[in-house]
């Protein structure tokens, strides 16, 4: 099995909470798709032109020094349990693991993995590159994929067009190729039921929602990723400035609702949000959706301040290494989904009873 | 079954050849029976048509013919409207109408206002690789009866061979 200790900060250093609104923000990502110059993209691709393709950037990645301390995988050569443990990770997108049946994992599919700094190879695109970072901080995101590209693209030649732009296998991604996309918590506008609103609001201001693990992932848990919609017609940093100035205004609607919550339903959602917590802390067999159920309500109570003795740390961890994938991981051999339950209650007491110093 | 041709994908057509005065049966994959110039059902039913392209299919139909086809990857438009991805960069040229129409549609514009490129020079040497993807190439324009482009790709290679 993969060992994701050797990995620079484990992979998970986006999870520390310590980037700006880290309470209702989770992590911030920005990516760029390009591709080289000469190959067909890489659906289309025959496997050996894949091949071409990853050693051609591989070389072009050796010579650069942001990138020295990082692991290439091939995703290719893994089994689906680690390929899966990467996607849950959020340091691979689900078609580059090949998850689905429809779309097996192709030839040639890697990923380079430094500090918070991923390059996708092989996904719809030949290259995506992209910088996870904790909290809400689009800015330095896009800084560091910025450089990044500006290196490669010295190094290789991109597909590029002087009207179109950097051309990309799907058209909703040509232009700049730019995604920036915000993981954030929104229980306070779901149960204040102005959630409808807001993401009705987002459409029309050319920006999208999607779920936990991006595209085609239903929301749950109350976490909501929101990115820009249109990726050619404005530069780069009109299209950044603008999902910040959404998303901040999303943080304060976010912050009014809660507020609103407290003042007039204070001692309904004070016991619903402790009932999570007590389940979690004590239950013997949860369910995946359930521990993102109650690590909403839980994430909600620390940010009133209700809860005092968890750190947003603890939560960032219970909701990436309570899935399954992480769970056989951790156990060293498949589970059967009761199994999986039982380990995942143990696993979130133990970490919850670690990190307040209480017993289990 | 595996594909006869590439050897790779499922076979999900079969087709009869003639030659001479021999018959010989072929199993395909999609793709590979696709670069043959024979369609699949299969191709038109795929669930992962973007609704985006659901929506414009209409008016792109009268814009660019299905049979439109890449030069450089042999994807035709019709294999486009199906899955919503290109084959390859030259696409873009080789449906430009109705890609513009499209970008205007999706994005609202079809000009890139963001960070301009200039690829580097090319300091790689064709190596056995590129003959090899010339060859495949040369392989396909025949295949298409694209005569011309394949006239060019054969002086190409005897250029590098």
């Amino acid at each position: 099995m993969i060992d994701l200790s050797l990995l620079p900060d484990g992979g998970v250093g986006w999870l520390d909470a310590s980037g700006e609104s880290s309470d209702i923000v989770i992590s911030t990502r920005v990516r760029l798709a390009r591709n080289l110059e000469g190959y067909a993209f890489s659906g289309r691709a025959r496997d050996g032109e894949r091949l071409r393709v990853l050693a051609q950037v591989r070389e072009a990645m050796s010579g650069i020094r942001a990138l020295e301390e990082g692991v290439l995988l091939r995703v290719d050569e893994l089994p689906p349990e680690d390929r899966l443990l990467l996607h849950e990770r959020h340091l691979v997108s689900r078609e580059l693991a090949g998850l689905d049946a429809q779309r097996p994992v192709r030839s040639g599919a890697a990923v380079h993995l430094t500090r918070g700094t991923s390059v996708m190879v092989n996904e719809e695109d030949h290259l995506r590159l992209q910088c996870l970072l904790s909290g809400f901080q689009v800015a330095d995101a896009f800084s560091v994929v910025e450089s990044l590209d500006a290196e490669l693209g010295e190094r290789v030649p991109y597909a590029y067009h002087e009207e179109f732009g950097f051309l990309t296998a799907c058209p909703t991604n040509v232009g700049t190729g730019l995604r920036a996309s915000v993981l954030i918590h929104l229980p306070g506008l779901v149960l204040t039921k102005e959630i409808a609103k807001v993401l009705a609001g987002l459409q029309q201001v050319g920006l999208t929602y999607r779920g936990l693990y991006g595209e085609g992932s239903e929301v749950v848990g109350n976490f909501f990723q929101i990115s820009n919609q249109t990726t050619l017609g404005r530069s780069e940093g009109e299209l950044l400035d603008y999902l910040v100035r959404v998303v901040t205004h999303v943080i304060e609607r976010e912050e009014e609702a809660r507020k609103v919550l407290l003042r007039d339903a204070g001692y309904i959602i004070e016991d619903k949000l402790w009932r999570a917590y007590g389940t979690l802390r004590y239950a013997r067999s949860l369910s995946f959706d359930e521990v993102m159920s109650y690590l909403s309500s839980v994430r909600l109570a620390v940010g009133l301040k209700l809860i005092t003795d968890l750190s947003v740390y603890t939560l960032n961890k219970l909701l990436i290494f309570s899935q399954s994938a992480h769970l056989v991981h951790a156990e060293g051999r498949q589970l059967t989904e009761s199994e999986a339950n039982i380990a995942r209650a143990r696993f979130v007491r133990g970490i919850l009873a670690a990190d307040t110093g209480s017993t289990r | 079954m595996v594909c006869d041709v590439c050897k790779e994908a499922d076979a999900v057509v079969q087709l009869t050849e003639i030659e001479g005065s021999g018959v010989r049966l072929l199993h395909l994959c999609e793709r590979c029976a696709a670069e043959r110039g024979v369609e699949t059902t299969l191709a038109s039913a795929k669930p992962d048509v973007s609704n985006f392209l659901q929506s414009v299919h209409q008016q792109m139909q009268a814009t660019q013919g299905d049979a439109a086809r890449c030069s450089f990857c042999s994807s035709t438009f019709r294999d486009f409207r199906t899955t919503g991805r290109l084959g390859c960069a030259h696409c873009y040229e080789a449906f430009e109408k109705s890609m513009r129409d499209l970008l205007r549609r999706v994005h609202g514009n079809s000009r890139h206002m963001g960070r301009r490129y200039e690829a580097p020079l090319s300091t790689e040497l064709p190596d056995a690789g590129t003959v090899n993807e010339l060859r495949d190439r040369l392989k396909r324009a025949v295949q298409t009866e694209q005569f011309e482009l394949a006239a060019d790709i054969r002086d190409r290679l005897r250029g590098l061979e």
